[in-house]
């Protein structure tokens, strides 16, 4: 039988507030255990939380960027468990009514589609601290509480998803959106950017869902999509067996490239949610709601629109521009001083991209800066230099930082465009090639490349290509038998 | 210097004013205080803890330096309750877990109590972490009435107001979640003032029942209540169920007429069950207020029979996620195990006492899968109707006076036995704390065996200053609080 | 609330009841569930919970970092630490 794979997406993200959630205390990373912690998040008698007014905004500006409801009023709640990560034994988070529902994210696929994921909701909670496991002959764990508290959103899609692809997919343009809205790193591999999927699958055609597996522990896109496509095959295989999918939590294991169940012996989970006491009902208003809105920065969707329209350019060129709005902005500062947009599009995402890739940087690290790339392009644009000497100036200034001005200057490179110059090097082409001369000559007009070619060397590749063919046609002679094309 | 016994005796108020005119010193205020516990203590056992190096060292600073103005509570011996955090103090809740417990922070209260120059004595004794109405649920043993010390002093702050009505300190902070100032000042025959949930910051106060959970003084008269409730009341930014409303000056509006006022007498609160002794001096005190010039009028409040209920359930509820936290990792008597969950269940199991773990039993099951919304949601519910019922009643008059306890103090273990029995004698107390109401216990006089009777007035929200004000003037008919003989 | 349910939920709340205290708990409990039966019989239809008695504070704070404890202060209560993190028997 044919299944269909069914995925839905829980992902958390940490937000880049100064102070953590419910206290002072700060949320930078790396600090020593348990220097970030206060009574508040470290739990003891007596203590209460009070909430960071910059989460709510920040919760705000992503329930707005991806089209959501903004619930005026929304409520905590206490989520209880025992775990030595968790002081309190509870994680306040919110529940019955979360800050924002029924959104959607519109994530473009390798084809070139565009695949619109529902939102059932997003809400705040707090995160856990770390349990630092000792050695393998140690029969201890550490506990440190300086990440218990720091402010969290969590994103829990739809349905809708039903392919890895269409998960990374969406996954990418989600990370996209917090990074615009500068409210989080989003950085899967160091925890800012978590995600848990919950697979099942059904046959092709069904409406009805089926029974689902939660998969845990994935921190990179890659473990999500192959995650997600061992899942859909174990399900798969089960089925065939005549069993069935057990509804559980799943740990990937990156190593060996399976997912394992995580059942433990204990009690079933039961959280026991409730209204937290100690935290009023949050309530916004419409002018914060429109004030936050006023601030929101220009979204990928509609930047890679525009960019297809504003520039011209192709809608899969726009996405890669867009995905990142460092390197759309990088984009639009050379396109911004160049003639053509598509010239200024095609170094950024050829020559730029394939170095930054290359030294594993990003682009607001990038050696050569936007500035000095519309410099070289504007150098071809005025004719000093061909397209394919800039992309070795280019190289030059990766290496050195120079600007293209300089480097053409001291190689020499600038173009030989003069007309009188070119007329005798030509001459001196045909004088050494009297055999090639005398075929194009008899028909064999294909050698029109073969001149430009040695002009071009002759020039040490400074000839101007246009010049060069308009030169050749005007110097070289009438070919006298109709072309053999031989 | 042998210290003046006398002293001890003195009112919160009468004491500051002889402090402030220069005619006694702290260190004799606090000296009179520790020789009257060095007196009485081995028969009542007031303190879980007395601190009197510290309260001496803080009295002969205080008198080093007095600054001008002097603060309201300059020098003045005090016992706070031993669920309130104070730095570097025990701190036990008068529990086992706790009994090694000085928390690293001072509650808003304490800090608030310093502001004013108050010196802590000690920290009074308990019913382990606020629940019972005996003050027999302690891990350092019961606390005993010292109008008759065969019997309770009421609970949970049972130490709290066994200390003023011995005349152990001059005024003491005690917390009510049910009851818990209000009955324990009505056993030991002084002043417990429960105020507006929000009035005082419940930051620092080790919670048992968030959503009730109020501190407020214990004291020897009215005039007492005022001055310390001025200090401790106002909003706290570490608390966001704190309220902004601003503080009256409660001392100077004890002066207000009670002639014009009218005063609803619930019938619900005058069923059987009521012991004729207490209903006698309800309707003296009835009487009394009549003479004064008020009216009084009968009202309903339909739904008291159900709030003893609704109040165990949303209490423990709550408590049974509060008391989470204490597993032995943080702080606390950890005892140890084969396992992490080994650890967790023996610290709970062996640092808990009977009535904590029943009532964390059942606020776990109110709130566990499947008993939801017959439980802890149902309790909710009928908690607006209670509150609606006040709001009703408050249509027809100003405030409300009811009996405090149903019965005088009862024989230490007398209801020990029988849970139920012991969660009845705090039907007059419940609904207030649901409603969120302020109120207060005041002395009526005593049964002809010495015990002393009480009576309660209810007032609106923040309406505090009515209420001191009202008991104000019964006082000055003469009838003061009833002295215990020891 | 029978012996086993007062098990489940003593597990829950991570109590290491005895026999003897799990029979007590039983009796008792019943006892207090049978007593507050009594609101079934009250109807709460479209009747709004009350989950906060006053709500007149203040619900934020600003986004600024205030000091956090000196580590020795953060783990001067715990029963085991390394003098930087609070230790606890190996989570498997």
């Amino acid at each position: 039988m044919e299944y269909e794979t069914v995925i839905g997406l829980e992902v958390h993200t940490q937000l880049k507030t100064k102070s953590k959630i419910f206290c002072g205390c700060s949320t930078t990373f790396g600090a020593p255990p348990n220097s970030h912690t206060c009574p508040v998040c470290l739990g003891m008698p007596g203590v209460l939380p009070v909430l960071n007014r910059e989460v709510v905004t920040c919760a705000i500006k992503l329930g707005l960027a991806t089209r959501c409801t903004v619930n005026r009023s929304s409520r905590w709640a206490r989520k209880n468990y025992f775990y030595p990560d968790l002081p309190k034994a509870y994680q306040i988070s919110q529940y019955e009514a979360p800050i924002c529902e029924h959104g959607y994210v519109e994530a473009d696929l390798e084809s070139g589609e565009t695949r619109r994921i529902g939102l059932t909701r997003i809400h705040m909670e707090e995160d856990a601290g770390k349990n630092v496991h000792g050695a393998a002959d140690d029969d201890h764990s550490y506990v440190d509480l300086n990440r218990a508290g720091v402010p969290l959103l969590e994103i829990v899609s739809e349905p809708d998803i039903r392919s890895s692809e269409e998960a990374t997919a969406y996954l990418k343009r989600l990370r996209s959106i917090v990074r615009y809205l500068g409210i989080s790193d989003g950085n899967m591999e160091e925890g800012s950017f978590r995600c848990d999927a919950n697979v099942s699958i059904r046959p092709m055609g069904s409406d009805t869902f089926g029974t689902r597996a939660e998969v845990k522990n994935l921190n990179s896109f890659r473990h999500v999509a192959h995650a997600i496509d061992y899942e859909a095959r174990r399900q798969a295989r089960l089925l065939a067996q005549g069993k069935e999918v057990v509804q559980e939590t799943r740990l990937w294991n990156t190593a060996e490239g399976k997912t394992y169940s995580m059942r433990s012996k204990e009690e079933a989970h039961d959280y026991r949610y409730f209204p937290d006491p100690d935290l009023v009902p949050l309530e916004i208003s419409e002018q914060w709601i429109e004030a936050v809105r006023a601030t929101l920065p220009e979204l990928p969707a509609d930047k890679e629109q525009r960019f297809v329209v504003e520039y011209g350019l192709p809608p899969q060129d726009a996405a890669t521009l867009v995905a990142s709005h460092h390197l759309a902005d990088y984009f639009e500062t050379v396109a911004g001083a160049v003639k053509e947009a598509k010239r200024a599009a095609n170094w950024v995402l050829g020559e730029l991209l394939a170095v930054l890739n290359k030294l594993g940087i990003s682009v607001e690290e990038s050696p050569v800066e936007a500035a000095a790339l519309a410099a070289l392009i504007r150098l071809i644009e005025e004719e000093t230099i061909s397209g394919k000497i800039a992309k070795s100036v280019f190289e030059k200034m990766v290496a050195t930082g120079k600007a293209p001005a300089a480097i053409v200057e001291e190689e020499g490179l600038v173009q030989v465009a003069d007309p009188e110059a070119l007329r005798p090097i030509i001459q001196q082409v045909f004088d050494d090639n009297p055999t090639q001369l005398a075929q194009y000559q008899a028909g064999k007009t294909k050698l029109m490349g073969f001149f430009v070619g040695q002009t071009m060397r002759a020039t040490g590749g400074k000839a101007n290509p246009a010049l060069v063919n308009k030169l050749l046609r005007e110097m070289l002679p009438e070919p006298t038998a109709p072309a053999d094309g031989g | 210097m042998a210290a003046d016994s006398d002293l001890a005796r003195l009112t919160l108020h009468e004491a500051r004013d002889r402090v402030t005119a220069g005619e006694v010193t702290s260190a004799e205020l606090t000296e009179a205080c520790v020789a009257r516990i060095e007196e009485v203590e081995g028969s009542v056992h007031a303190f879980a803890h007395r601190t009197t190096d510290e309260a001496l060292a803080q009295a002969a600073a205080r008198d080093a330096a007095r600054p001008d103005p002097l603060p309201p509570l300059w020098g003045l011996p005090i016992a706070v309750k031993d669920n309130i955090c104070t730095q570097g103090l025990p701190t036990t809740c008068g529990s086992k877990l706790l009994a090694n417990f000085r928390p690293v922070y001072d509650s808003f209260v304490a800090r608030r109590l310093e502001e004013a120059g108050a010196v802590i004595l000690g920290k009074a004794n308990m019913d382990e972490f606020a629940m019972g109405s005996s003050c027999e649920n302690s891990a350092l043993g019961p606390t005993h009435n010292p109008h008759d010390l065969e019997r309770v002093p009421g609970g949970s702050s049972g130490g709290s107001a066994a200390a003023v009505a011995a005349d152990e300190c001059l005024a003491a902070l005690g917390s009510d979640t049910g009851g818990s100032i209000r009955q324990p000042a009505c056993f030991c025959g002084v002043v417990g003032l429960k105020p507006t949930y929000g009035r005082v910051s419940r930051n620092g106060l080790v919670a048992f029942a968030s959503s009730l959970d109020q501190i407020g003084p214990l004291t020897k008269d009215a005039r007492d209540a005022a001055l310390l409730l001025g200090v401790i009341a106002g909003h706290d930014p570490d608390d966001s169920t704190s309220a902004c409303q601003p503080v009256p000056n409660y001392e100077a509006a004890l002066e207000a007429e009670v002639a014009g006022l009218t005063i609803g007498i619930p019938k619900e609160y005058f069923g059987g069950g009521l012991d004729p002794a207490v209903e006698e001096a309800v309707r003296a005190a009835i009487a009394t207020y009549e003479s004064l010039g008020a009216t009084t009028v009968e009202v309903s409040l339909p739904h008291t029979e159900q709030a003893v209920a609704t109040y165990y359930l949303v209490a423990t509820a709550e408590a049974s996620s509060n008391l989470g936290r204490f597993d032995g990792i943080r702080y606390g008597v950890r005892q140890e195990g084969k396992d992490l969950l080994d650890v967790y269940k023996r610290t709970r199991e062996e640092g808990f006492g009977a009535e904590v773990k029943r009532r964390i039993m059942l606020g776990t099951f109110a709130l566990s899968a499947g008993y939801y919304d017959a439980y802890y949601g149902k309790a909710m519910a009928v908690r607006t109707l209670i509150r609606n019922d006040f709001d009703a009643a408050f249509g027809q008059c100003d405030l409300l006076l009811t009996p405090t306890a149903p019965t005088p103090p009862f024989r230490l273990g007398e209801k020990l036995d029988d849970p139920l029995t012991m969660y009845l004698s705090d039907i007059f107390t419940i609904a207030v704390s649901l409603a969120g109401l302020p109120a207060v216990s005041f002395p009526t006089g005593t049964t002809a065996a010495g015990l002393p009777l009480g009576a309660q007035l209810i007032g609106r929200h923040f309406d505090e200053a009515r209420l001191l004000a009202m008991v104000h003037a019964f006082e000055a008919t003469g009838q003061g609080r009833p002295l215990p003989a020891l | 609330m029978d012996l086993a349910e007062v098990k489940r939920i003593g597990a829950l709340a991570r109590l290491d009841l005895g026999e003897e205290e799990t029979a007590a708990m039983s009796d008792q409990l019943t006892r207090i569930l049978d007593y507050v039966a009594q609101l079934e019989a009250l109807d709460t239809t479209g009747v709004e919970p009350t989950t906060h008695p006053v709500t007149l504070g203040e619900a934020f704070r600003d986004d600024a970092v205030r000091p956090s404890l000196p580590t020795e202060a953060a783990l001067a209560n715990a029963p085991a630490t390394d003098g930087a993190s609070f230790i606890v028997p190996r989570i498997l």
